[in-house]
């Protein structure tokens, strides 16, 4: 019984259904893998008895014939999620050693459905970063190499760990958090699907907050099917959550039937970036071709506000990051400075926080903190918000007009070599966002579906776009997608 | 506008991080990136636009004013760096 690992959530709960495998076995295949993977540092905090324990019970719940889909599914889970008793540090230093006392709602509504987690894993400090190179762990190395290079390739980020671990087999699936691009870029990275669904689907108690409106989780795994799957055992309303939506959360999975005729997609003009990769083009060309072999309308649309999504979103993230962040302070949990002889309260905060938080998200928490400072209010923050109303009637104007969903690149380019950015300007690994943040500028759903390689054999993807709370409409899109583009590529083992 | 090194000093007061003199002149300079890139927002014709305060239209869910937890004070400082006699301890706040 080799390589259960390898399984996707779909083929892993029909053999645990048929008894051809037990939960026991399957998550003993993950611990295995997960043991060999130490060179991709994207498990970080492993809880392999916990995820025993919890296998043995959902082999019970399984014998009982009464388990939902994602029983027995071992899972890897991003720090940014809370985890009683198990650390969650959102990789930084400054939340070492915390252990929280109770359970974040999703991982609470996963463990419900019977799944296994296997341990916590990597990401950017605070979701802060798109190349997992911020973490107090040290980076996540992707499991894809550029042909017979061996250089270090980012997973992207700020879901790098999670993105790597599925890629490289080592969960079934991952859950992943997504405030910029941070769940689609970097299962873009790796040849995996992920899910962004519409804000206020999944509730974020529990989950360490960076920007309260943009944030929202989501599921990163092998296929769409897994991703309509697990996206439904994940979401649903939360009176912890104020800002979770009491909708009904619909049969997801019931709804790939692979039939797009009829829909309307659109493609926007604004999207087609100076000096973009004539390979992402071509993907996107591509993409647009098989949604139209399938039966879709395509149809050019404009989105005239998108290139000030960026610095709108390096406004209000930032803004509200300076706000979230003010609670590590030294004093409730986390890292404490050593203090010299006289020093106060305020030396306590000031040193805390310079040992405690990394370059990238000291400097946005500046940023945040200049950009709503008195006088400048009103010229960056409120005019950002502004923007961002703008960006979001954009899309109400193109999904009255009848667009179903909108198709984008995922990434302006393959995953870029750890390092490679070093230098840059901040900006630059900003531009990784690009085509991904307007969505969460919006609120709506967007997912990454991984639909080629390029020359170098790295895979690319696409993003499709949908109507706010349509997550069904647009995972049963994605789907036709998948199957026209026949992505089965997978990374060769060198770790 | 442009950030110089006593402003980034002042902001980095503000978000109580402490950075050392020697450093200012480079954060000034990042600061002075991000916002340069942040300035297009300029373009936008905002005029009668409505800054955005839910994404979604919804109307945040009320529940009624009453105790729904407690006792829970081992648990609210197991965390902490310092905790003393049930309290969060502290340095010295009032001379």
């Amino acid at each position: 019984m080799s390589d259960l690992n390898a399984l996707t959530i779909a083929e892993a709960r029909d053999k645990l259904r048929a008894k051809e495998i037990s939960s026991a076995e399957l998550t003993d295949a993950c611990l295995n893998a997960i043991e060999g993977s130490g060179a991709l540092n994207a498990f970080v905090h492993n809880t392999p008895e916990l995820a025993r324990e919890q296998a043995a019970a959902a082999d019970v719940r399984i014998a009982s014939g009464d388990a939902p889909a994602m029983c027995g599914i071992p899972l890897g889970i991003k720090d940014l999620f809370c985890t009683k008793g198990v650390p969650s540090q959102a990789a930084s230093a400054i939340l070492d050693g915390f252990k929280p006392e109770y359970e974040s709602t999703i991982t609470q509504n996963l463990f419900d459905a019977g799944s296994v987690m296997l341990g916590k894993l990597n990401m950017d400090e605070f979701a802060m970063g798109s190349s997992n190179e911020t973490s107090t762990y040290g980076d996540v190395v992707n499991p894809w190499r550029r042909g017979n290079d061996d250089a270090a390739l980012t997973p992207g980020g700020s879901s790098g760990g999670s993105a790597s671990a599925v890629a490289a087999d080592l969960c079934l699936a991952a859950t992943g958090t997504d405030t910029g691009g941070s769940i689609r870029q970097p299962a873009a990275f790796v040849g995996i699907t992920g899910i962004k669904p519409t804000y206020g689907r999944c509730s974020r108690w529990g989950v360490v907050a960076f920007a309260s409106s943009l944030d929202q989780a989501g599921p990163m795994t092998k296929t769409v099917r897994d991703s309509a799957i697990m996206l439904e055992a994940m979401c649903g309303h939360d009176p912890k959550d104020s800002t979770s939506a009491d909708l009904a959360v619909p049969d997801f999975e019931a709804m790939l039937t692979g039939d797009i005729k009829g829909k309307v997609i659109g493609i926007p003009k604004e999207y087609r970036m100076d000096g973009m990769p004539g390979e992402i083009e071509q993907l996107w060309a591509d993409g647009t071709a098989m949604l139209k072999e399938a039966g879709a309308d395509i149809r050019d649309i404009s989105l005239p506000h998108t290139k000030y999504a960026l610095p709108a979103y390096y406004v209000i993230a930032p803004a509200e990051a300076s706000s979230n962040l003010a609670r590590y302070d030294g004093v409730r949990y986390g890292h404490r400075a050593t203090l010299e002889q006289g020093d106060g309260i305020t030396e306590m905060y000031e040193k805390t926080r310079a040992e405690g938080f990394g370059a990238e998200v000291q400097r946005r928490v500046m940023i945040g903190t200049y950009v709503l400072s008195a006088g400048f209010y009103d010229a960056y923050y409120n005019r950002a918000r502004k923007v961002r109303t703008l960006i979001k009637k954009d899309f109400e104007d193109v999904f009255a007009a009848g667009v179903d969903a909108i198709l984008t690149p995922a990434t302006p380019s393959a995953a870029f070599g750890l390092g490679e950015m070093a230098n840059a300007d901040p900006v630059q690994m900003y531009l990784n966002d690009v085509f991904t943040v307007t969505v969460n500028l919006a609120g709506l759903p967007g997912i990454a579906v991984p639909a080629g390689l390029d020359k170098q054999g790295l895979p690319l993807g696409l993003q499709l776009i949908g109507r706010p709370w349509e997550e069904g409409d647009l995972l049963n899109t994605a789907y036709a997608l998948e199957q026209a583009a026949g992505f089965v590529a997978k990374p060769t083992k060198w770790w | 506008m442009s950030i110089d090194k006593d402003t980034a000093a002042r902001v980095a007061k503000l978000a109580r991080i402490r950075v050392e003199d020697a450093d200012l002149p480079a954060l000034a300079e990042e600061f002075n990136n991000i916002l340069g890139f942040i300035e297009q927002l300029n373009e936008v014709d905002v005029e009668g636009v409505e800054p955005m305060t839910s994404v979604t239209p919804m109307r945040l869910k009320r529940r009624v004013d009453e105790v729904t937890d407690g006792d829970l004070q081992d648990k609210v400082l197991a965390n902490a760096p310092d905790a003393r006699e049930g309290f969060f301890a502290v340095p010295k706040v009032v001379q």
